[in-house]
């Protein structure tokens, strides 16, 4: 079975998606402790890692509710944030709009890694529908397995940061995006972006600053045709 | 958090989520449309990198972080594996806080 798996997904794939899932699983172990250490119950902190499942979304409201935002504040911060997933859906959404399971767990599975997965695929639908979910299974199982091993653990787990994953995770996504660099006009609406991005983040709130980086898309504007854009 | 707040969380992240697929179902997305949808989910993950990597809570990270991020960053544009990429940038910045830089 391990054979077939192998065949289908291929092999970069498959090592790629394990040694992102080791990361995630690092951080979802981290994110039920932190959790438990807030007093959260086992069976909420679950709830939220299944039903919302965005971790920088997680980590960021549980850090309101600690301290002492009220719920509109919580759920604000959350969501403010997950709006980036706006664009991804844009981009990908056609990858998993066929059946509509597909579409209820594709849409749950989008994320800023399974988006990068599949955009680095180029081109190939197949390969981009592969590496969507290919990905986004590992994801999914590292991250609930890190959740219940973080709540069992409790405060014994160190922080993320002690281990460096706040530099894996965009490390990864640096990864993924490179290729799509190589095109001048991507690379300067993505330098445009990430300088507008980096200097508004002083004055808003999570999240915002990230939007605003669509404003270099205008710098490479009127996009060339596919053929010359693409890779 | 309280059931509500989870539950408010829950279904608006979901409808974010859902809004791309739908607003994608509106328009005839012709090449150049996809090309610019795919180019504008790369630009916002380039500035999610960019941020992540020099800021944390709108403030300057210290070096350890971007560091590791960049060492990640020229292995993967030096074509190293996904693995190693994980590895050395964690890594660097776990080692650069263990030698007291933040």
């Amino acid at each position: 079975m391990f054979a077939r798996l192998t065949g289908l997904v291929g092999r970069d794939l498959l090592r790629d998606t394990i040694a992102y899932s080791v990361g995630i699983a690092v951080a979802g172990a981290s994110f039920g402790a932190l959790a438990t250490a807030q007093g959260l119950q086992w069976w909420t902190t679950m709830a939220v890692s299944v039903l919302v499942y965005a971790g920088t979304a997680q980590f960021a409201a549980l850090g309101v509710a600690a301290s002492g935002g009220g719920p509109l504040a919580v759920v604000a911060t959350g969501l403010v944030l997950n709006l980036r997933h706006v664009p991804y859906g844009l981009s990908v959404g056609h990858l998993y709009w066929d059946r509509w399971w597909t579409r209820l767990l594709g849409t749950q599975n989008l994320l800023d890694t399974t988006t990068a997965f599949a955009l680095a695929e180029g081109d190939d639908l197949r390969r981009a529908k592969i590496a969507y979910w290919t990905t986004g299974a590992g994801n999914a199982i590292a991250w609930i397995a890190g959740n219940l091993a973080g709540i069992a653990a409790g405060r014994q787990i160190a922080s993320p940061e002690a281990f460096g994953l706040d530099a894996a995770l965009p490390a990864i996504i640096l990864a993924l995006v490179l290729p799509a660099l190589r095109d001048r006009s991507t690379l300067l609406a993505c330098a445009v972006g990430a300088a507008i991005a980096l200097a508004t983040s002083p004055f808003l709130t999570g999240g915002l600053p990230v939007l605003l980086a669509l404003a270099g898309l205008a710098f490479a504007w009127p996009p060339k045709e596919p053929e010359e854009a693409q890779r | 958090m309280s059931w509500l707040e989870v539950a408010a969380l829950a279904v608006g992240t979901f409808l974010i989520r859902l809004s791309g697929p739908f607003l994608r179902g509106r328009v005839e997305v012709t090449d150049r449309v996809e090309t610019i949808l795919r180019r504008s989910a790369t630009v916002v993950l380039a500035a999610l990198v960019a941020t992540s990597a020099v800021l944390v809570d709108g403030a300057w990270a210290g070096w350890a972080l971007p560091a590791g991020v960049l060492v990640g960053g020229v292995l993967a544009w030096r074509k190293a594996p996904l693995a190693l990429v994980v590895v050395a940038a964690a890594g660097t910045t776990a080692l650069l806080r263990l030698a007291g830089v933040a």
